[in-house]
């Protein structure tokens, strides 16, 4: 039985012209990336509710399913069953464009992620560019809901979310120059094979206040806390999104975590080394060039679940800034800052200097 | 080189289909009551006494127009990061240059107090 669909299976799949294998090819592992995705999405924010919770000595949604395993499925379906509404002012082809150009982006900025050693859909010499320009977009979804919204809040929320985003925007480009010129490439699977050679060779080190920066402008970027004065429930109740109702909403919300994950997955591959493994070449309990040495996808996962949880962290720790506070701390920390590295690499690469560039390194 | 980019054009159109399908089916599953009150603008309970689209403050403008500056500047610092290990002390000596002159500015605008916020 088995034998005879693979016999016709390859017949089939052999008469097709190329094009179409390659595009059922490239769907299939377009697939691959956003089913997981989408379910490291839905099951980020049980996680969210679940760390949160216990972090505020309570506990966090368990009635639906197993431990409230089940409860990012409930909250899909009811917000596919409640009523999308469309309000009388709004201009209903931006309304409903807005949350598109959030959540297109955000899925596919993943296709340059190296899950592993050439694991990527998209091995391109310009993925950095690419990364920043999908970024980008998500601030016009903002915007754009916002301004089609015709609403006192959701304006106010836009202009504030936007401001913020392309402030941090500027942070988040300069700590990524410090990358570029780390690892001399804007290939995503090349800024990871330079960091090879254990834990101390990756960009963290050498890199240390960048990667503060960017993580910080990434939570900054994605309107979390304590940055989420885009939201302010208690000033401007939820702002830009304030009349989305139903799928519309979800789609934002789905735009939001799903951006989240991508921050933390880039902040594992520019400063944590990505796919490799933090044991290389060190000896751990005897095993050295063990199992635990091994490069890997655990290991990219891993660090993408590290700085996931850091979110939360920061979410269940911090109050939440003051607008004057989040655009200083941008513009005369964070800038001034980076702007210094940048100089101070500058010289450490061309004059040879330091463990880590010396040397042609 | 350029085929390379052809899964990122095909994943951006499933991306915006991932979008698109979600955004019809609530349309289709949804219930579709309109009502006045409903559709019109949330204001915490009072009607909407004028249009959202008012006079915003001017400081919002401000920034946009450094960001496309500063933006500028990081776009052209990333094509000198990748080659500066073979271009050596003159690129950076010729991006120190310009980033002197960048920094001008923005100590300028600092004082000016373009980055104050009450």
């Amino acid at each position: 039985m088995m034998a005879w669909l693979e016999t016709t299976w390859l017949t089939v799949w052999g008469v097709l012209p190329p094009e179409v294998q390659y595009t059922v090819w490239t769907l299939t592992k377009i697939l691959a990336i956003v089913l997981p995705l989408m379910l490291a999405v839905a099951y980020f924010t049980y996680a969210e509710r679940r760390v949160i919770g216990y972090m505020q000595g309570r506990r966090g949604p368990n009635r639906v399913g197993w431990y409230g395993l089940l409860q990012p499925i409930a909250d899909a379906l009811k917000l596919m069953f409640k009523e999308v509404v469309l309000p009388s002012n709004a201009n209903r082809f931006l309304f409903l464009t807005a949350p598109m150009l959030s959540l297109a982006p955000a899925l596919a900025a993943w296709a340059v992620i190296p899950f592993n050693d050439g694991m990527l859909l998209a091995d391109v010499n310009a993925a950095v560019l690419y990364l920043l320009a999908m970024t980008s977009i998500t601030v016009y979804g903002v915007i754009i809901a916002g301004w089609a919204s015709n609403s006192k809040y959701a304006f106010l929320g836009a202009m504030r979310a936007s401001a913020q985003m392309v402030s941090y925007e500027l942070a988040m480009g300069f700590a990524l120059v410090g990358v570029l010129m780390a690892a001399g490439s804007m290939n995503l699977n090349t800024i990871v094979q330079a960091q090879s050679g254990g834990m101390f060779y990756w960009f963290a080190l050498p890199l240390l206040p960048l990667f503060v920066v960017y993580f910080i402008s990434g939570v900054a970027e994605t309107n979390r806390a304590p940055f989420d004065v885009a939201e302010g429930e208690s000033e401007i109740v939820a702002g830009f999104h304030v009349e989305y109702g139903g799928m519309a909403f979800a789609l934002f919300f789905l735009a939001e975590y799903a951006n989240m994950i991508l921050i933390s997955a880039l902040a594992a591959t520019f400063f944590l080394g990505g796919w490799l493994s933090p044991f290389e070449g060190i000896g751990v309990f005897g095993v050295g060039e063990s199992l635990l040495a091994e490069p890997g996808l655990h290991w990219f996962v891993l660090k993408t679940f590290i700085f996931m949880f850091i979110y939360l962290w920061l979410r269940a720790t911090f109050p939440r800034y003051r607008y004057d506070q989040i655009m200083r701390l941008g513009w005369k920390v964070f800038i001034p800052v980076t702007l210094v590295w940048i100089g101070v690499l500058a010289v450490m690469i061309v004059g040879d200097i330091g463990p880590w560039f010396g040397g042609g390194a | 080189m350029l085929e390379n980019y052809l899964p990122i054009l095909i994943f951006l159109v499933l991306g915006m289909l991932f979008a698109v399908v979600p955004l019809g089916l609530g349309f289709i599953l949804g219930p579709r009551k309109p009502d006045s009150e409903k559709l019109s603008p949330y204001e915490c309970g009072f009607e909407a006494f004028e249009d959202a689209r008012m006079k915003f403050d001017v400081r919002y403008y401000l920034v946009a127009i450094l960001f496309i500056i500063f933006d500028l500047e990081i776009a052209f610092l990333f094509p000198w990061a990748v080659v500066l290990e073979e271009i050596g002390l003159f690129g950076a000596l010729a991006m120190l240059v310009f980033l002197g002159l960048l920094v001008v500015g923005f100590i300028y605008e600092w004082k000016k107090g373009a980055l104050e916020w009450e």
